[in-house]
């Protein structure tokens, strides 16, 4: 294995590349999806049509985004579901609708994802549990929590001010007219994940560990604590997309159900390698929109329930087995 | 070899998501009903929707839409009552507000029950079978009620029970006449029919209806929609579309969102099961469109928001009250007073805005069923999570 590294690595004159073979196809994939939606429904064409469909796709791309610290690394975050499952029950039970608790609410939000984060991480790197099964049992307590603590029916609607961010739109902005809170949540937290993934040694490390986790110990990484704190930043993301779902959708007891596996589905489609050291922001975030695109597509299709489970099953692995192979042509 | 391993997860997960869809389309047909039995068991709901119930008016719990009683004086015994309850699961929050009206009626009867012995199966039925077969077999129960998780894979046990002691089931019921009675509302076709036929009556003529269902395969849904479709078959009504939304909140709002920019209006949104009602009226809210008529369901988060927004609406209910019943059922039976049987069918609610004020309230949590008949129960209104 270290031959074959070190032969790669030295034999391998780094090829003139075309500009378009360095385009993430998912970029392509979501325009040639949104370029459909356009054309079905005008709607879409205009920039509050497109503000809403970010608006809805903000909790799923932030989920991607944060799952992917844990994936580049080799690892799987199955818990992320059900967590905003309990974070949406936490915040709806804490403020009982009475706006004036909503800030004890978000940091108690905050902090259940720091605790769920590090028990996860700290059973991965220190325990050896396989990620999958962690985040599994995790998953299973996470819920258990949310079903115990509400006693199955959540108890209080959440106050206005707290589905703000989930929920309201501002109106009369300039150029694009209506601009949602979710999109200003957006954005920020992507900066913030984008800078530690791709402009601190945090993020490199991160995508290095996945690599080879054993040349990164051997060359001095604390990969015990880099793997802690990538799940660590995958329950926090999950925090803030509850706080978003949440907050468009309200309160029930299914809220976040399945979402680990569409997180985790975005950022494979962008070329995220499940098996680590391999992925960029870039691909989770537009894996996301993509994903979102394509369940909004097959919303305005209107096709029958079955068939349109199987061509998004089918459109899914299709995309995502087009950008695996671009990424091992470019190997 | 990353490649590789790619290809690898991606064909297997092909071959996955094919299978998955296969399954869920046989299962979608194999529960779609037999035309004639529907025609006969539609008939059979519809008119007893109209039907005057026996009993007392105040206390619907105890009324009945049959007479027909059944003779239980060979299970009279002194009190007090050993009582075991098998509950298929508390998993939704509708069997978590029946199970606390059971309680509270057990409660309201100290002085016959020695204990309530209670097993929930976590919605599995090898864990019911397993339930129902040790409380038979530990010998510490003078009646069984059951609630069971399916019908057909809890006959057998069921039928094994009746041969030990009288047994009461509710909710859904067994494949077999052995219970001493089944205590049930009219049932699926009778909801499905209250909000259809309230769309055709109100909804502008070549108006534009969204069916919204929650999950293919399930018999409570499949009834509801069955009866549902007919309605809207006769009245010349093609729905704009039919959408499955798991019950999933962000999801119903995202595909009222994407017909309303399909189709510009919606003039009624009729709904398979009532949690999914209030974001319906939100994506009109956010579309900056006048509500339509939405059909909902007795949860109190629907009946708030119909009372402060005033839209078009209707409840049809699937009252939690009949978790009453079941053990009033129990308590009868062991007193050797006569019951309602071999079916204890109790009516239906149809909450309309001409009623609306006697359910809706403003102090009970969001998912709290107001059908459940417990507004006098000990513990009420903080038992159910309600503001004294």
């Amino acid at each position: 294995m270290t031959a074959k590294i070190l032969t790669h690595a030295v034999s391998r004159p780094p090829t003139p590349r075309v500009a378009w073979r360095r385009i993430n196809p998912t970029i392509v994939i979501f325009l040639v999806l949104l370029a459909a939606i356009c054309w079905i429904s005008p709607l879409y064409r205009t920039a509050p049509g497109l503000m809403s469909l970010l608006q809805r796709a903000s909790p799923v791309i932030i989920l991607s985004a944060g799952q992917t610290f844990v994936l580049v690394t080799g690892g799987f975050d199955l818990s992320v579901g059900s967590l905003i499952t309990l974070v949406v029950v936490a915040c709806a039970l804490i403020t009982g609708g009475d706006g004036s608790l909503t800030w004890i609410a978000l940091l108690a939000a905050y902090g259940i994802g720091l605790t769920v984060g590090l028990i996860n991480g700290a059973i991965v790197a220190w325990g050896k549990v396989p990620s999958i099964i962690t985040t599994l049992g995790m998953l299973l307590s996470v819920k258990g929590v949310a079903m115990l603590w509400s006693g199955g029916a959540p108890e209080g609607y959440l106050p206005v001010n707290l589905r703000y961010f989930g929920r309201y739109v501002w109106r009369h902005v300039p150029l694009i007219q209506r601009l949602p809170v979710a999109v200003v949540v957006l954005v920020g937290s992507l900066a913030v994940l984008v800078w530690l993934f791709h402009f601190t040694n945090f993020g490199r490390l991160l995508l290095m560990i996945g690599d080879n986790p054993r040349a990164a110990e051997l060359s001095g990484v604390p990969v015990r604590r880099q793997r802690m704190l990538a799940f660590v930043i995958s329950a926090l993301a999950a925090v803030t997309a509850g706080i978003l779902l949440g907050g468009f959708s309200g309160v029930s007891v299914d809220v976040g159900t399945g979402y680990e596996l569409e997180a985790t589905s975005a950022a494979v489609i962008g070329g995220v390698v499940l098996l680590g050291g391999e992925g960029s922001m870039t691909g989770a975030i537009f894996g996301g929109l993509t994903l979102y695109a394509l369940f909004t597509l097959l919303n305005l299709i209107g096709f029958p329930e079955p068939l349109r489970v199987a061509v998004q099953g089918l459109i899914l692995v299709a995309a995502a087995a087009l950008t695996a192979r671009r990424s091992g042509t470019r190997q | 070899m990353k490649r590789k391993t790619a290809w690898r997860l991606g064909v297997s997960g092909a071959a996955l998501m094919v299978a998955t869809t296969l399954t869920a389309t046989a299962w979608a047909q194999t529960a779609t009903s037999d035309s004639t039995a529907m025609a006969k068991e539609f008939a059979y709901e519809k008119a007893l929707m109209s039907a005057k119930p026996i009993g007392p008016a105040d206390k619907p719990w105890l009324q009945s839409l049959s007479s027909a009683t059944v003779d239980t004086a060979k299970y009279k015994k002194a009190p007090p009552y050993r009582v075991c309850f098998s509950n298929a699961s508390v998993s939704n929050p509708w069997r978590v507000v029946g199970w606390k009206v059971m309680q509270a009626e057990a409660e309201l009867h100290k002085s016959e029950i020695a204990s309530l012995s209670y097993a929930d199966a976590q919605d599995k039925d090898d864990k019911q079978i397993s339930d129902i077969r040790a409380f038979v077999t530990g010998g510490k129960c003078d009646v069984l009620i059951v609630s069971p998780h399916t019908s057909d894979a809890l006959t057998p046990v069921v039928e094994e029970a009746c041969k030990v002691l009288p047994v009461i089931t509710f909710d859904r019921s067994v494949n077999t006449t052995c219970p001493v009675t089944a205590v049930r509302t009219i049932g699926g076709y009778a909801y499905g029919i209250a909000g259809a036929t309230y769309v055709v009556d109100h909804m502008p003529k070549g108006g534009k209806l969204l069916e919204l269902r929650t999950a293919p395969g399930i018999d409570v849904f499949e009834t509801r929609d069955d009866a549902a479709a007919k309605i809207f078959t006769d009245a010349g009504i093609k729905p704009i579309g039919v959408e499955y939304t798991g019950a999933d909140n962000a999801k119903t709002k995202a595909v009222v969102s994407d017909y309303l920019s399909r189709f510009g209006k919606i003039d009624a949104v009729w709904v398979d099961f009532g949690a999914m009602s209030v974001a319906v009226a939100e994506a009109f809210e956010d579309a900056g469109q006048d509500y339509p008529i939405i059909t909902g369901e007795d949860q109190e988060d629907y009946l708030q928001k119909w009372k402060q927004e005033g839209f078009k609406g209707i409840a049809p209910t699937y009252p939690a009250y009949q978790w009453r019943t079941a053990l009033i059922a129990a308590l009868d039976v062991l007193q050797g007073k006569p019951v309602y049987g071999p079916n204890w069918i109790l009516p239906q609610p149809i909450i309309t805005s001409a009623n609306l004020d006697q359910y809706v309230n403003a102090k009970m949590p969001p998912l709290h069923y107001a059908a459940c008949g417990c507004e006098g129960m000990p513990g009420y209104p903080e038992r159910w999570g309600g503001k004294p």
